[in-house]
C-alpha cells in the first residue's frame, strides 16, 4: 500500500459544505483549507456540528451540498487514507473477538476481497498496539478490556489503518489519565508520521496548547487559524454564548459541560489575549 | 460395538445420518452469525416461513426442498424491502411476515387430503425418508454455503461488529447483509429435513451458543459449534434409534443437553465454576 501522496501540497480541502440528517443541516455552508502534516482541535459548544464533521469527512453521512477534497481527489478515491474513532465506539463488546482480531480489522482496507492478513499485517498490528501501550493485552478478549483499554484498541486499529489523516471525536473525554497519556503520545507519533490529525475536544486548555491551528465551530465556521488568534474573547462569546463568563480582571470562563451522556462535568478557563 | 453398526445396516438409516450430521454442521457454523448478531427471531421466522413453499411443491409434485429454498429466498428479499430505510422495524417486518407465510402455509396444507401426516414430516422432519438425491442435495447446498461463508469471512465480520468501520472501508453492507439472510434461508431449509420447521431454530442457535460460552475467537467459535452440532446428530439419531422416539427431537434435546453441560461446568464463567 502506498504510504505518502507524491502530490504537493497534499491537503484536506473543504469546500462549502452543509451536512444533515433528516431536517434543518447540522452544518452549513463550511470552508477550510488544512495542510498536510496538521494537528487541528475541532471546538465548538455540544451539538456545534463536531460529530457531523467527522462523519461526513469519512463518507458516512452525505454531503447536502459542497465538497471534500482530499489530495486534491473528491472524496471516494482515497478510501483507506481516513481513519476516524467515533467518541464511544457503538460495537457489540460482547462480540467474540481478540484485542488484535479488532486491531487487524483496520487493515482489512488494504488487503483484496479474498486475501488473509499477511506478514506485514500482523506486524503493523502489533506495532500499533505497542504504540497504544496494550501490547500485552493482544490475545485478550474484548469484552475484558475497560473504558480507557477500549479506546486505546480502538485507536490503535486506525493507527493500524496507517492513515493520511487520523480523525479523533473526544478521545480526552471519560478516560482514565493513562490513555489520556497514550493518545497524547499518539499525536506525537503521528506527527513524526507526518499525519495530519483532526480532533475534537471540549478541553480549551489542551486545544489552546498541543495544537497547530484550532477550528471554532457551531453550526457554521466561527473561525480557524493558530489557538491565539481563534481564542478571542468576541468569538468564545459568539460560539459558547450563555456559556461564557466575564471575569473581572479581564479573564473568562467557558463552561461546556461534556456531551450528555457523560455524567462528569468540567470547565476550562482562559485568559483571553 | 455392535450397537454402533447395527443401525447402520439399513440404507435408510445411513443416509439419515449422513443427512443429520451435514445438517447439524451446516446449521451450526451459520447460528455462529444468528447468535452473535442477535437474529435468532429471524431464523426461527425464516423456518416458519417456508412452509407455503414446501406446501405448493407438494400439491405440484415438485421437490419439497427446491419449494422451500424458493419461499425462503421470497422471505428473506422480502424482509429486506419492508426494513429498508427504516420504513417498519425490521423485527416488525419479521413479525408481519413470518405470520403471514405460515398462515399461509396451514391453509395450503389443510386443504390436502393425508394433511396430518405430511403435516407433522414437515414441522417435525423425516429424517429416515430421505433419498439420495436428497442427500446431493443437501451436501451441495451446504457446500455452497460453507464456501460463500469462507470468501466473505473478514467482511462478514466487519459487518458484524462495528458497522462504522464497515462504512469507512466502503463494504457494501446492504449487499453482505442481505446475502447473509440468503444464506440463513438456504440453511434453514437444508434443516428441513431432519429436525423440521419448528425445531430448526434450536440446530441454528443451541451448538453456536454453547460454543460462544466456550471460546472467545469467531473462527474457533464455528469449529467448537460445527463439532457440537455434528455430535447432537450423531448421539440423536442413535438415541432416536434406540428409544424409539422422533428423531428431530432426539436431535434437538442432545444438543440441549449439550449446551446444559457448558453453561453449567465450562472453565471460563460455568456457572458451578464461578460459584466456588
Amino acid at each position: 500500500m502506498e504510504k505518502t501522496s507524491p502530490q504537493e501540497p497534499a491537503r484536506l480541502e473543504i469546500e462549502n459544505i452543509s451536512v444533515g440528517y433528516n431536517g434543518t443541516p447540522v452544518l452549513q455552508d463550511v470552508t477550510f483549507h488544512i495542510p498536510h502534516g496538521a494537528r487541528v482541535a475541532v471546538v465548538g459548544p455540544n451539538g456545534a456540528g463536531k460529530s457531523t464533521l467527522f462523519k461526513a469527512l469519512v463518507g458516512l453521512l452525505p454531503l447536502r451540498s459542497g465538497q471534500i477534497f482530499i489530495h486534491e481527489m473528491a472524496l471516494g478515491h482515497h478510501l483507506d487514507c481516513v481513519a476516524y474513532v467515533p467518541q464511544r465506539s457503538e460495537v457489540d463488546w460482547r462480540f467474540p473477538v481478540t484485542v488484535a482480531d479488532v486491531v487487524m480489522m483496520g487493515r482489512f482496507g488494504s488487503m483484496n476481497w479474498f486475501q488473509a492478513p499477511g506478514r506485514i499485517d500482523h506486524q503493523v498490528v502489533r506495532t500499533s498496539l505497542q504504540q497504544m501501550g496494550i501490547a500485552d493485552l493482544a490475545d485478550r478478549s474484548i469484552s475484558d478490556m475497560s473504558g480507557g483499554q477500549q479506546q486505546r484498541v480502538f485507536l490503535a486499529r486506525a493507527l493500524a489503518q496507517q492513515p493520511h489523516i487520523f480523525l479523533m471525536d473526544e478521545p480526552f473525554t471519560g478516560v482514565d489519565s493513562s490513555t489520556q497519556e497514550a493518545t497524547l503520545q499518539l499525536l506525537d507519533h503521528l506527527r513524526q508520521q507526518n499525519v495530519t490529525v483532526l480532533i475534537s475536544t471540549h478541553d480549551l486548555t489542551l486545544a489552546a496548547t498541543r495544537f497547530d491551528s484550532i477550528l471554532l465551530l457551531n453550526k457554521t465556521l466561527l473561525a480557524f487559524g493558530p489557538p491565539q488568534e481563534v481564542l478571542t474573547q468576541e468569538n468564545l462569546k459568539q460560539a459558547f454564548g450563555t456559556h461564557v463568563l466575564d471575569m473581572e480582571n479581564g479573564a473568562m470562563l467557558v463552561d461546556d459541560c461534556c456531551p450528555p451522556e457523560m455524567e462528569h462535568y468540567h470547565g476550562s478557563s482562559m485568559e483571553a489575549e | 460395538m455392535n450397537w454402533l453398526l447395527e443401525p447402520l445396516q439399513y440404507a435408510f438409516m445411513l443416509r439419515g445420518l449422513l443427512a443429520a450430521l451435514l445438517v447439524g454442521i451446516l446449521c451450526a457454523i451459520m447460528g455462529t452469525y444468528v447468535v452473535i448478531r442477535g437474529m435468532a427471531f429471524l431464523g426461527d421466522a425464516m423456518a416458519h416461513a417456508i412452509l407455503p413453499g414446501v406446501a405448493i411443491a407438494y400439491l405440484l409434485q415438485g421437490n419439497l426442498l427446491l419449494g422451500a429454498l424458493f419461499a425462503a429466498v421470497l422471505i428473506a428479499l422480502g424482509i429486506g424491502i419492508f426494513s429498508k430505510g427504516g420504513m417498519v422495524k425490521e423485527d416488525t417486518a419479521i413479525g408481519i411476515l413470518f405470520a403471514a407465510a405460515l398462515a399461509l402455509g396451514v391453509a395450503l396444507i389443510s386443504s390436502i387430503q393425508t394433511y396430518a401426516v405430511d403435516l407433522s414430516h414437515i414441522l417435525f422432519g423425516n429424517i429416515l425418508g430421505v433419498s439420495t438425491s436428497d442427500l446431493w442435495l443437501t451436501a451441495g447446498l451446504g457446500f455452497c454455503v460453507l464456501l460463500v461463508v469462507a470468501v466473505n469471512f473478514k467482511q462478514f465480520m466487519v459487518i458484524s461488529f462495528d458497522p462504522v468501520l464497515a462504512a469507512t472501508l466502503r463494504l457494501p453492507a446492504e449487499l453482505l447483509r442481505n446475502l447473509m439472510l440468503l444464506l440463513l434461508a438456504v440453511t434453514v431449509v437444508v434443516s428441513l429435513q431432519t429436525v423440521g420447521v419448528s425445531l430448526a431454530v434450536a440446530m441454528l442457535v443451541t451448538p453456536a451458543a454453547a460454543a460462544y460460552l466456550l471460546t472467545r475467537r469467531l473462527f474457533p467459535m464455528m469449529l467448537v459449534s460445527a463439532f457440537i452440532g455434528a455430535s447432537s446428530s450423531l448421539i440423536g439419531l442413535y438415541l432416536s434409534y434406540y428409544l424409539n422416539i422422533v428423531s428431530g427431537s432426539a436431535i434437538v434435546l442432545t444438543a440441549t443437553g449439550i449446551f446444559l453441560v457448558v453453561f453449567l461446568f465450562n472453565p471460563r464463567q460455568g456457572v458451578l465454576r464461578r460459584r466456588s
